[in-house]
């Protein structure tokens, strides 16, 4: 029955797209968002809503595209959500709002996620200008990092009439969207860019090439005459093994790879920045990051190697994009963890030694635990290892912040819901708060910081004024 | 985009650049760095700061034409501009938290080499203006790549200066020239700042070990982002992985894996010698000419 089916959406096919950097999903036609928004039974307690981390009204933004009005449909994920081309193509709706749609239960839930980026790339695609900005009102507010917790942060201040500036310290603003989630997968000059030109059109400052703790301090930006500061410095120090031979030439991190192809563009001949990839590649770890690695290296010409501790169901990777890349021709060794890289005569990998584990008993989150099987130690050639095992936020702000209160996990401590810190007048959110998670939890957590940063600021000239 | 105010050529295809950077002037201390991204295509390339002018709010920086990026570095003018300049990046050099008068016992000893003896100016600076005295040893390929002598001068209390070729001063390499002084002329450095090529600072290291001078190296890895989220720098310090541009780039010389850090360094060797012939005949031989 067509109602607990999803309207099937075009990608581009694998056997090409593992030649080229284009975007893989081709996205919604009018006709075929028409035709999935009209399977949408408009709940009158929508139960997608609750779960969508800053609550998009999805039910009225869907109605408005089955009635093929797709500038309101916009206009009213403008409410919501900062970037929605930017979420709609990388929130892991299976875990958010479609989890919960009703029609799951008997079907397939609402293609909530693909209907968002319809509405919102028709916005980018008809230029529609979104935003509406109250008059200024003379308060100065310092987002300090320009991914998705600093955007959505500094969009809404400014909304409400705030002078704010995003200090980031790499070349380019959009952190994580600009650094690691590949071409292929968030189009950069056609998404990114003009969701940061946007935020510009609010009034927002971007200087890039400043790097908190360095080239300024904390207390040098309140001095700048900044009423209040968010910090949205995000998780960006890779993980690594600690296992013998980690330094072979021809080991990188997930970070550093990702970097060279997505911020210098290092697969384009007419970048300067280098590249090199072997025949074949390993890469460790299961996580999206770890997807984007392998699908990177396959363009780049490789043979690709996920090598992965637990099982395909365990995989923390959207379930999209393991999907995408098992089309595109990734090999997947499950169960399997590395133990010792194996250089050559020259130093370069020439291999990989892994251990078979299998699943144990439940830990404490309720995962089974991989245990190694002994004596199940093998090789395989590889010429380029790759090690996705996660990342951690940089300790430099509260280090060089007084009175700024991080954990042992270098995770700045908030005191309450609203990303408060430990210090008067600074807020904080996103993976710098969590560990490495969501573009959206990371933009909800920017939406409540503007929400509180602005309570705190009217509240001072209430006080300052009696 | 950030300004080049001055530009000087200090031997062959060596420039000194003035470039404006206000924040990156005022907040700069000995030991530090900064990367740079000449134009759009460019590359992060990183450069050691070799002096500070917070008042002119400039940054200088020496560069050796080398591969592409640097070429395309000394071919701008004063008045023209680089796309990106940020800094100060890596810890500033040790001493700077040290107790004044605890430094003033002790005797340093600065070994540059080739480009890399530019850098020692903003330490040799800082030691300078606190009235803590050491002495300078440089080492060149031959005369005419002897540079920053003058300056040298003024701040050094002895400055030894030692070419390949013997065409100037002390015939030798620096490490030659560290055991004429401590060896023949019995003088005693309680410590040793190395700062130049990498192969240099290996066997600088090997000699001051064997001098028994605790003795740091300034290292100059591969580097992406230069700010710790990449991995691109790490060097096995004492047994430990290290990431160059947050944990140093100033390290422990008898602690350096330097076979290690050299292999690393050269993992880009055939791109970047394919990527200067194709700029070469861009430029058709400008940079040489």
């Amino acid at each position: 029955m067509a109602k607990f089916t999803r309207t099937p959406i075009s990608y581009q096919d694998p056997k090409e797209r593992i030649h080229n950097f284009e975007e893989v999903c081709l996205g919604y036609t009018k006709e075929e968002a028409i035709q999935e928004a009209k399977r949408c039974i408009q709940c009158k307690k929508p139960t997608c809503v609750p779960s969508c981390p800053v609550n998009i009204d999805i039910p009225r933004f869907i109605k408005k595209i089955a009635e093929e009005n797709f500038q309101e449909a916009a206009q009213i994920l403008a409410e919501y959500s900062a970037l929605p081309a930017v979420c709609g193509r990388v929130c892991p709706q299976e875990d958010q709002c479609e989890k919960t749609c009703i029609l799951g239960r008997k079907g397939e839930p609402i293609a909530i996620g693909k209907l968002e980026r319809f509405a919102a790339d028709w916005a980018i695609e008809n230029k529609l200008s979104l935003g509406k900005t109250n008059e200024k009102n003379g308060y100065k507010v310092a987002i300090i990092g320009s991914g998705p917790a600093g955007i959505t942060c500094a969009g809404e201040l400014a909304k409400e009439g705030y002078q704010v500036k995003i200090f980031e310290a790499l070349h380019e603003p959009g952190g994580v969207l600009v650094y690691g989630i590949p071409e292929f997968r968030l189009p950069k000059e056609k998404i990114v860019k003009v969701e940061i030109e946007n935020l510009k059109k609010l009034g927002v400052e971007v200087e890039t090439n400043v790097i908190v703790g360095r080239t300024i301090t904390v207390d040098e930006i309140f001095e700048e005459g900044y009423e209040a500061i968010f910090i949205g410095s995000g998780a960006g120090l890779p993980i690594f093994m600690n296992i013998p031979g980690e330094n072979t030439n021809g080991v990188f991190s997930a970070n550093e790879f990702l970097t060279r192809n997505n911020l210098m563009k290092a697969y384009r001949s007419d970048m300067d920045t280098p590249i090199k990839v072997g025949k074949t590649v390993a890469v460790v770890g299961g996580g999206n990051v770890a997807m984007d690695a392998a699908r990177t290296a396959k363009r780049l010409g490789a043979e690709v190697h996920v090598i992965y501790r637990r099982t395909q169901s365990e995989l923390p990777a959207r379930e999209e994009e393991v999907e995408n890349a098992i089309e595109e021709g990734i090999i997947f060794n499950f169960l399997t963890n590395p133990v010792e890289i194996l250089a050559d005569e020259k130093g370069w990998v020439k291999g990989i030694r892994c251990i078979k584990m299998e699943l144990g008993d439940e830990d404490q989150s309720g995962r089974r635990r991989p245990v190694e099987i002994e004596g199940s130690e093998y090789e395989f050639e590889v010429e380029t290892v790759i090690m996705a095992l996660g990342t951690s936020p940089n300790p430099l702000i509260p280090r060089t912040t007084e009175g700024l209160d991080s954990d042992n996990r270098n995770r700045i401590k908030i005191i309450d819901e609203n990303g408060q810190t430990t210090r008067k007048a600074i807020f904080a959110g996103g993976d710098n708060v969590t560990g490495s998670a969501t573009v959206i939890l990371a933009m909800g957590a920017g939406k409540e910081a503007a929400k509180a940063i602005d309570k705190y600021i009217m509240e001072k000239s209430l006080q300052t004024n009696n | 985009m950030y300004e080049i105010i001055h530009k000087k050529l200090l031997a062959p295809s060596i420039y000194s650049m003035d470039i404006k950077a206000p924040r990156v002037a005022k907040a700069a201390q000995p030991g530090q760095f900064v990367i740079i991204i000449v134009e759009k295509s460019g590359e992060r390339v990183p450069l050691t700061i070799c002096e500070s002018d917070p008042e002119k709010g400039t940054v200088t920086i020496v560069t050796q034409a080398m591969g592409s990026s640097t070429k395309k570095l000394v071919a701008k003018e004063v008045g023209e501009h680089i796309k990106d300049f940020v800094g100060p990046l890596g810890k500033p050099s040790a001493f700077v938290n040290e107790d004044i008068e605890e430094l003033k016992k002790k005797k340093i000893l600065f070994a540059g080499g080739g480009v890399g003896t530019a850098p020692i100016i903003p330490q040799a600076k800082w030691l300078k203006e606190r009235g803590i005295a050491f002495d300078i040893v440089t080492g060149s390929k031959n005369k005419d790549f002897v540079i920053l002598e003058d300056r040298f001068k003024e701040l050094a209390e002895t400055l030894f200066i030692a070419t390949d070729d013997g065409s100037y001063g002390f015939h030798g390499m620096v490490t030659n020239a560290i055991e004429e002084l401590v060896v023949n002329q019995g003088k005693k450095y309680d410590l040793c700042i190395i700062i130049g090529p990498m192969i240099m600072m290996k066997f600088t290291s090997m000699t001051t070990k064997k001098l028994g001078i605790p003795s740091i190296v300034s290292l100059n890895p591969i580097m992406v982002d230069g700010t710790g989220m990449c991995g691109a720098c790490r060097v096995t310090v004492g047994g430990e992985t290290k990431f160059a541009c947050v944990d140093g780039p100033e390290f422990d010389a008898h602690q350096v894996d330097f076979d290690e850090a050299l292999r690393r360094q050269g993992q880009y060797k055939e791109e970047e010698i394919q990527k200067d012939h194709e700029y070469c005949e861009l430029v058709g031989g400008m940079i040489n000419g």
